[in-house]
C-alpha cells in the first residue's frame, strides 16, 4: 500500500460524533513529488520515489539537482522510496488524498534524542529502592551484571546504559482521525515519534 | 501554541462559547446528559478553581460543595456537552490556581466578590 513523507506538527485533541475526546497528531503530509521511478527492470524491484519539503537551491548539491531537474520540480529536501503505488510517472504529485478516515496506517520517525542515560531510564530498571541502610550513591545502580569465575564474562545483550532516543522507530497502526486536503493535513490518534518539524513518513 | 495547530482547532471546533471568566468565579454550567435516548440539561454550580490550557485542549475545574462532600468537575472548554456556561459573580482572588480554596470550610471559604468601579460612577 503507498505511503507519503509528512512533517510533525503538534498535537491536539478533538471531539469524536459521541463527544469523546480524541489526542491526535497533526501532520502536514505533502504534496509530494515523484522524482524517481524505479522499475523492475533497470532497478530489479518496483517503486517510487517522492520528495517533499522546500530546500534552497544554493544548499543541494549538483548531482542532486540534476536528479530534481529530471523530474523538472524545485530542490526536495526530503526524500524516500515507497511500494504499491500504481501508474505514476515522474513528476507526478501526491497529496493527502492516499489516505481516508479511517485506515490504520504506520508512521516512521525518529525519536527525540535523549543522550546517554543510565538504566533506570533506558530500561525501566527499578533502581536500588531505598535511600537508607547504607546505600549513598548507588540509587539508580543496575546491581549485579553477572556471576563470577564461570562463566567469567557478561553476557552479551546485557542491557547497561547508553544512547537512548535519536532511533528511526516505526509506530504501527494507529489510526486516521481525519484529512484535511485542502490544507495538506491529517490527523493520526495517538502521539508518533520524533519532535515538532520533523519529518515522518505515513505508510500503510 | 503552533499557527496550523490553532488554526486546525478553530476550523474542526470552532470557537468555544464559554464567557471568559477567571479562577474565584462562581459558575453554573449547564450541560447536556445522556440517559439511552433521551438528552436532558443539568446544572452544576460551583467556584472555579482553574483553567488550564489553551485552544481546544482548555479546561477549567468547577468545585461545589454537595452536603459535605467537595465535588469537582473538569471540563473542557470545547466540550460538545456543554449547553451554556453563566458566570453568577467574579471573585476576588490574587492567585490564578485557588487550590487553597479546597481546604477551606466555612467562613474562611468564602471568596469576595470583585467590583468594578466605573469612573463615572
Amino acid at each position: 500500500m503507498p505511503g507519503i513523507i509528512g512533517k510533525k506538527i503538534g498535537m491536539t485533541s478533538v471531539y469524536s460524533a459521541e463527544g469523546k475526546a480524541t489526542p491526535c497528531t497533526l501532520i502536514e503530509a505533502g504534496p509530494c513529488v515523484v522524482t524517481q521511478v524505479k522499475t523492475l527492470e533497470k532497478d530489479g524491484y518496483e517503486a517510487i520515489q517522492l520528495g517533499f519539503g522546500e530546500r534552497r537551491a544554493k544548499n543541494t548539491p549538483g548531482a542532486l539537482k540534476g536528479h530534481f531537474e529530471k523530474a523538472k520540480t524545485t530542490p526536495k529536501e526530503k526524500l524516500a522510496e515507497f511500494k504499491g503505488f500504481k501508474d505514476l510517472n515522474l513528476g507526478d504529485v501526491v497529496t493527502s488524498t492516499v489516505f481516508t478516515e479511517g485506515d490504520f496506517v504506520d508512521v516512521v520517525g525518529t525519536t527525540k534524542g535523549k543522550g546517554f542515560q543510565g538504566v533506570v531510564k533506558r530500561h525501566g530498571f527499578a533502581g536500588v529502592g531505598e535511600a537508607t541502610h547504607g546505600q549513598h550513591n548507588r540509587l539508580r545502580a543496575p546491581g549485579s551484571i553477572g556471576a563470577c569465575s564461570f562463566p567469567g564474562r557478561v553476557f552479551k545483550g546485557m542491557r547497561m546504559g547508553g544512547q537512548l532516543g535519536n532511533t528511526r522507530v516505526k509506530a504501527q497502526n494507529l489510526q486516521i482521525v481525519k484529512v484535511l486536503t485542502e490544507k495538506n493535513i491529517i490527523l493520526i490518534k495517538g502521539s508518533i515519534p520524533g519532535h515538532n518539524g520533523a519529518f515522518v513518513l505515513i505508510q500503510n | 501554541m503552533n499557527n496550523i495547530v490553532k488554526e486546525v482547532q478553530t476550523e474542526l471546533l470552532g470557537t468555544s462559547k464559554v464567557p471568559a471568566f477567571k479562577a474565584g468565579a462562581t459558575v453554573t454550567v449547564h450541560y447536556k446528559i445522556k440517559e439511552g435516548n433521551k438528552e436532558r440539561i443539568q446544572q452544576f454550580q460551583g467556584v472555579v478553581i482553574q483553567r488550564r490550557g489553551s485552544g481546544s485542549t482548555e479546561t477549567f475545574t468547577v468545585r461545589k460543595m454537595s452536603g459535605n462532600v467537595g465535588v469537582e468537575r473538569i471540563i473542557p472548554v470545547c466540550s460538545p456537552f456543554i449547553d451554556k456556561v453563566e458566570v453568577n459573580k467574579e471573585g476576588d482572588v490574587r492567585r490564578a490556581r485557588i487550590f487553597y480554596f479546597r481546604e477551606r470550610t466555612g467562613k474562611s471559604a468564602r471568596i469576595r466578590e470583585k467590583r468594578h468601579f466605573s469612573k463615572e460612577g
